[in-house]
Order: C-alpha cells, then structure tokens, then sequence
C-alpha cells in the first residue's frame, strides 16, 4: 500500500509545518503518527522494501497484511483525506503519468533542480509543477511505466533540501496534475522595476560608502531593527510614530556619492522630484520588513528603492487580500508611486530562499504562478537605499481608509453646504434609484433575517413606518401589523402599491407622518445616502419624531468595515473574481441576500476610473456630473472600502428599449446595453452611527450590533 | 391609499407644525378592496385613530356615517368593528388630492400613491 507520510497537522495549518515533521520527529512519536513508514526489521527504509509494498496498491493484500501495515493503510487514507479536503487533491489507487510527491515542494525547501534531478533517474519527465510554498509538487512522466517506477523506488527515499536537512518524499499517483492559477497576476498600479539601473562599479562604491561599524551615535543615525539595520540621511524617521521631524533636518543632508545616480533617475523620468531623505536598510538571509505602507503624511508620492548586492522578493500586498510578488534583482531600481505607494502594503518576508522563476530570461519583477517554472533562489545579504521626499503640505490622496493624515482628523463633511448635499443626492440617490428601480427590485426580495425577526417580535395591531422602503420587501412580513412604507422613489413605491401595499412618496428628511402615531420604525440601508453629518443625523432625529414615546426603530446603515472579527460579509464574499474564479460568474442569484449586493464587474477596477469614460451617459450629464466625481472616489463592487464617501456602480441589466426607466432617463438612444449608475453612499464606521443616534437628543440605544457588513441599531423613544 | 394610512398623515410644509393635521382629503377615484376581517387587529386600530380626522374623511367620500365616538365596549361589538373594517382598510382612494389645511399645498394621489414630495424651499428650514 502507498506510503504516505504526511502529518495531517501540515497540510491543515501551514504548508512547511508538513514536511518538518520528516526530519525533526522520531517515526516513533505520536504526533507523527499519520506519517508512519512502514519499516524493515532492520528498521531502515531500504528501496526493496518499500518496493515490496508500494506495489501492492490494490487492497487485496489486506488481510494478510501485518499490524504495522494496517495501521498504515489507515494513515494513508486519513492523509488522502486531508489531501483531498484542504488541497483538493485527489489521489488515486491505480497508476497513471502523474504522481503528487508529498515534501517534495518549494514550501519544503526543495528546489527544483534538486527535485528534477532525483526524478529523472527514473525516467525522462514531462512537466514538474512545484506550487509557491506548499509542501508538495506535481510530476508528469512520459509513460506510466516510468511512474510506477518513481512511485516505487522514491517513496520513502530521503533527500537533502536546501537548508540540508533530510527529507522523505512520498508519492502517489493521481488522476491530474492540478493547480488553480492565483487570480491577479499583474504589478500592482503605479510600481515599477528598473533593472540594470546602476552599474556594478557604482554598487560596490555605494556599498562601500556605508559604514555599519563607525559612529553607533548620533550622527548618522543607526539602528538595529529586529530583522535589519538601517541608517538614515537627511531627516531621520522615527519609527515610534513612523514619521520624521520635519523641522530638524539632519546635518550633512544626503552623501554625495548619491547625487550622480539621483541627477540620472530625474533626468530619466523615474521621478520628478528630488529626495530629500535617505535610509539604508541591511537585511541579512532570513532578515525581513513587515507589511507597511510609507506613511502618507510624512512623504511624498514617489518613493524609490536601490536593491545593493543580492536580489530579494518583496510582496505587495492590496487591502482587498491580493499578493503580489515581485522579485527586486540586484542594481535594478524600484519605482512606488500612485496606489502602489499610496494603498498597497510592501514588506520582505524574513526567510533565507526566496520562489523565483526558473527560467533563464526572468530577471525582475512579477512572479508568476507558472508551477511549472518556480525554483528557489537563495538570499544573500541586502542593502536598500530607498530615497524619499518629505511630505511639506498635507496628503490628499483619495485613500482615506489607509491614510494617515486623513484619518487622524475628524471626517471631514465632505460637502460644505446642504445644498451641495442635496444636489449630491438628487444625482447620485433619487435619480440612480428611479433609474434603476425594477432591476433594484428584482434583486431584493431575500429579507434580512434580523430585520425580520425583529417586525415579528413588535404587538399585533402596531403601526410601523419603512423609511426607505423600496420595492417594500418588509412591508408584508408580519400580518398582524399595520405598515406604511415610504421612498423617494416614485418608481420604487409604484412596485409596494402593486404589491398592495400602502406605500407613499416622500423624502426621509420631511416625512408626512404625525409625531408620534408609530408604534414603531424601520430604516434599512437608507440613512448612508445622505451626504453630510447633519443630514445623516436629522434623518435620524425625523424616525424619532415618528415614534410615540417607548417606541423603537431599527436602523441600518452599511459598515466601511467589511470584514469584522475576521468574518467577511456576504458582499465581499459574493466577490469571486478576486478568488481568480473569473469563468464561474453567475448572474442575480447571490444578490439577494444585501440590499447593497452587486454584481462583480471588472469595468471600473480603477477606483480612478469616472463615470463618464464608460460613455453611457450624455455629454450633458458628463459635465454635470464631472466636478462631484472628481472627488469621490468609485467603489469597486464586492471589495473593502478605502474612503467613507464613495460612488457604488450600479450596471443596470435589462433590454433598455423595454425598460420604462430607462427609456424615461433618455438613455434609450445610449449604445451601450449595460449602463452603469453610480450611488452615492457614507459608509459608517464602526461607533459612527452610535455617536450620530446620540445628537438626537430624545432617544436611547437599546442594542447595537454588526450585521453582514452593516452596522445596527435599536432605538427607543424616551 | 386607505383611510387608516389617511389618517397617519400629516402635512409636512415647513412652519406648519401640528397645524398640517388632518389633510384635507379630495377623492376622484375611490374603490373598495375586500381585506379578510380580523376583529382583535381592528379593535387594536381604534385607540389609534384620530377620531375625528376619520370621521371627516368618511363624510367627504359620502361612505356610511361612521359613529361620532367608538362605541362603548367597541372590543365585542362585531357589527362596529365590521363597520370600522371596511371604513379604515377596505376603502381604497385611487385618484385625488391631500391637502395642506394650513397652507394650502395641494398634493397629488395616483395610482393609490400619495405622492409627498416638497420643493426645495418648502423644506428649508
């Protein structure tokens, strides 16, 4: 019976935790009893003998097999097992071309070269796959033949990774060598790596001019970090509060040796300003950064990297969860400006052999997820000299979710006047929701449990008003109540009163209800459409002059956070772009469950891309619209937000000629059969909404919760 | 738009205040919609009424006399809570108008839709 020999704690948890069990556990301890080899007498795992079992691959043998090999036979299914459910790695009990060799992976410190060179003793191979850090790899050979023959004779067998350390590898035969390609596989916006920038001459002059050992004083300013040193020049940066002392600018500036290559780097476009700060960075095989991003407030927008003496893999990371890796080659320069500067994280993983690509001609940049053309490339000691300019007037980039500078002041009203507001609304609210009404509506009849649960709850006979109502998809969940949905709508509230349900255009702002005659109210995903603090807040205060006194409102508002106690909320689970599942894309059915779900759209990925360059709207409406979109950012469907106030695209689905609304809106004549809409939204962070029921003054909060990407609450009127 | 939804509504112009109450009810267009009749949901509306808003609403659509006050232990009078069934949630105002009594702003129901929007400066406070 095969011999599998993987620790199912490895393949559960992290992929190089697998194969270190190998060469740091006795065969004999418990924690490694999945992996057990089934031994000789001797105790040695001789070729033959595994052959001898190996072989046996039908279960025929079963009943005569010994008590070890038992044992044995039940490891192997638990790993395969395992395999299967957290690799979705399926093994098989017959012999095909293809064999997955457990520990013998890039994330066990085995490198192709050495991997290929063991397999070919068996026979010419056709493809090796070794997937980034993971503890197994893939073998195709030419003939079944030559496979069986692996499967036989290197099972068991011990080699020595990179680190020299033994390992044993296990094969098995599966069906498919397979592998699900990562999704994004291009540099992130705005990076660029120069190879070459610098000649060999100058790097061993700049290495040279750094003196690690002088002067552990003041003057140059000198640190050991935990994983690095680094000197700094210019400005010093204090890494308590990750920023410089703008007013105390160091004593000699930047060293001359560097202002030949920074005259080159302007002269040749990399950037467009001259740095006033340097620090140099030593990293050490198995040194690293952590994730961060150059604090907004401290530098300018273009930050530059000279990798000195070894290359090194850095990873950059987006908020959304997409790493990118891209390989820094010695003396080449890497160039950080826009969302790669601005919204990206970068950091050196500290480990001592980097995943590179194999292949001759790859010098620098992307990794790739070619498992077919990995290999490992070993660390040597690093200096960075990263050049940057210190920030003189305040970061007004459009990344407020990562910006220090803009998140330290209050959020700022976006939009000075009401009026400003209002016009936001009426554009980017009213008109959107009229526009879009029967599509809206047809993705919207999934109630939300909570808002369910909590109408069942109210007394028979009570009257509640939906503030925002839409299509009145809780109008008709409790009988014995007596509910008035209103919406600004006109188009919305024509789909309640089809419904039969008592549905009346209004603004939530003025709403044509006595004070007090509502036993209770909803507001679901309404009160993040209004454009200021103040209207947010009168919105608010108008739900509470509804409500007689001991009457409660339900209130929900959609949460910038996304993800809250490490759960993601069904709209960013919706995504499957981002999990690289491009082709498995369906339509409405996971729309229903959030008012605000859309469908992943790839069109406006570029939170800089603006509605007119989708060219679906008039020349007139272009301009109108122009100035408001120049200053808010566009969300992308189905990913974390990065600034409280953000346009969320709507791509209306329907035939335009058919479609009243549309033909209404004058976009009938317009080409383009998916027109996209842009909603105005304030997304609250977390004790936003709290803090705004507080200003009204005449309510108290009875609950406060998180709910699939919103946040909640539950007023009563005192 | 039912007479009970009528008679929660209340006009919104600025200054007005409680001034706006009732809205004066113009029908063009009325039908009656049978609703399954529930004695206990009904008894609960009668507290919740605006006696007299309903009873000037029931005469301006000429629907049979509604009673001045609700009856003494109108809980277990069936043939008044029958009576109050149809008057608050069968009656159905399809076409008309809502009127402002204190300013006068007239407001449009269509469709069974009253529609409530105000202008710009008829919101500013």
């Amino acid at each position: 019976m095969g011999v599998w020999r993987i620790a199912n704690h490895g393949l559960l948890l992290s992929a190089p935790c697998l194969l270190c069990l190998d060469h740091q556990h006795g065969p004999t301890q418990t924690a490694n009893a999945i992996c057990q080899v089934p031994k000789t007498v001797d105790g040695s795992l001789s070729n033959s003998n595994t052959c001898s079992i190996t072989m046996n691959i039908n279960h025929e043998g079963v009943l005569k097999l010994t008590k070890m090999e038992k044992k044995f036979l039940r490891k192997q299914s638990k790993a395969r097992h395992v395999l299967l459910k957290h690799e979705g790695i399926q093994a098989v009990s017959y012999p095909t071309q293809s064999l997955v060799i457990a520990n013998g992976g890039l994330g066990n410190a085995v490198s192709r070269k050495q991997l290929l060179l063991t397999l070919e003793k068996c026979g010419p191979v056709e493809a090796l796959l070794m997937p980034p850090n993971k503890p197994y790899a893939f073998v195709i050979f030419q003939t079944i033949e030559e496979s069986k023959k692996a499967y036989s004779i290197l099972n068991g067998k011990e080699i020595i990774d990179d680190l020299g350390q033994k390992i044993f590898l296990y094969l098995n035969f599966v069906e498919k060598a397979q592998w699900k390609k990562l999704g994004l596989q291009a540099l992130p916006p705005g990076l660029l790596v120069v190879e070459e920038i610098i000649s060999s001459e100058e790097e061993k002059m700049l290495l040279e001019s750094v003196n690690w050992t002088e002067d552990t004083g003041n003057q140059h300013f000198q640190r050991s970090l935990k994983h690095r040193r680094v000197k700094h020049f210019g400005y010093e940066f204090h890494y308590e509060n990750n920023t410089v002392d703008k007013d105390k600018p160091l004593p000699g500036g930047l060293p001359e040796i560097c202002s030949s290559i920074l005259e080159k780097l302007l002269k040749e476009g990399y950037i467009k300003h001259k740095p006033d700060q340097l620090t140099i960075n030593q990293y050490e095989p198995g040194h690293g950064i952590p994730a961060h991003i150059d604090s907004h407030s401290a530098f300018e927008h273009e930050i530059v990297s000279l990798s000195l003496g070894s290359a090194i893999v850095m990873d950059f990371k987006h908020p959304e969860g997409v790493t990118v890796q891209v390989m820094l080659p010695r003396r080449s320069l890497l160039v950080m400006t826009g969302e790669s500067r601005y919204l990206w994280t970068h950091g050196i993983t500290p480990r001592k052999f980097d995943t590179i690509q194999a292949s001759e001609q790859f010098k620098g940049g992307i990794i790739n997820s070619d498992i077919g053309d990995l290999t490992l490339s070993k660390r040597g000691m690093r200096t960075s000299f990263t050049f940057r300019k210190v920030r003189r007037i305040p970061c007004n980039c459009s990344y407020s979710s990562v910006c220090d500078r803009q998140r330290k002041a209050t959020p700022p009203s976006l939009l000075e006047s009401s009026k400003e507001a209002l016009e936001l609304e009426q554009k980017h609210v009213h008109h959107v929701y009229d526009e879009i009404a029967s599509h809206f509506s047809s993705t919207r009849h999934s109630p939300w449990p909570r808002i369910v649960e909590f109408l069942k709850a109210l007394p028979s006979g009570s009257i509640v008003a939906d503030i925002g109502c839409g299509n009145g998809k809780y109008l008709g969940i409790n009988k014995e109540l007596y509910m008035i949905g209103c919406d600004r709508s006109r188009n919305l509230v024509d789909i309640c009163r089809e419904r039969q349900f008592q549905a009346l255009v209004c603004d939530a702002l003025a709403v044509p209800v006595r004070s007090g005659s509502c036993d209770a109210c909803i507001s679901i995903a309404v009160i993040h459409h209004f454009a200021t603090a103040e209207r947010r807040v009168e919105a608010l205060q108008e739900i509470a002059r509804l409500l007689r006194s001991g009457g409660q409102a339900l209130i929900y508002v959609w949460a910038m956070e996304q993800e809250y106690r490490d759960q993601k909320s069904k709209y960013l689970k919706g995504n499957r772009i981002s999990q690289g599942d491009k082709g498995e894309l369906n339509s409405a059915t996971s729309m229903e469950q959030l008012l605000v779900n859309q469908m992943p759209e790839g069109v406006s990925e570029d939170p800089g891309l603006s509605v007119h360059s989708s060219n679906n709207t008039k020349d007139e409406e272009c301009k109108s619209r122009k100035v408001l979109n120049s200053e808010l950012p566009i969300h992308t469907n189905r990913t974390c937000f990065h600034s409280q106030d953000v346009l969320v695209p709507w791509h209306l689905k329907g035939k335009p000629g058919k479609d009243k609304a549309v033909e209404q809106s004058g976009l009938a004549r317009c080409p383009d059969p998916r027109p996209v809409f842009h909603r105005y939204y304030h997304v609250f962070c977390n004790g936003e909404l709290e803090a705004s029921c507080q200003a009204v003054g005449d309510v108290s909060i009875l609950q406060s919760f998180y709910d699939q990407g919103n946040w909640c609450v539950v007023l009563q009127k005192v | 738009m039912k007479l009970l939804t009528h008679n929660l509504l209340s006009s919104h112009v600025r200054g007005v205040g409680t001034r706006g109450f009732p809205l004066r009810l113009q029908a063009t267009e009325v039908r009656i919609n049978p609703v399954e009749f529930n004695p206990d949901f009904v008894a609960r509306m009668i507290p919740k009424v605006e006696w007299a808003a309903l009873v000037q609403a029931a005469d301006t659509l000429n629907l049979a006399e509604v009673p001045k006050e609700p009856t003494e232990g109108y809980e277990h009078d069936e043939t008044f809570l029958r009576k109050m069934h149809h008057v608050l949630l069968e009656v159905d105002v399809l076409e008309g108008t809502l009127q402002c009594p204190e300013s006068g702003r007239l407001f449009p129901i269509s469709r069974g839709i009253p529609n409530m929007l105000l202008n710009d400066e008829e919101t500013e406070t």
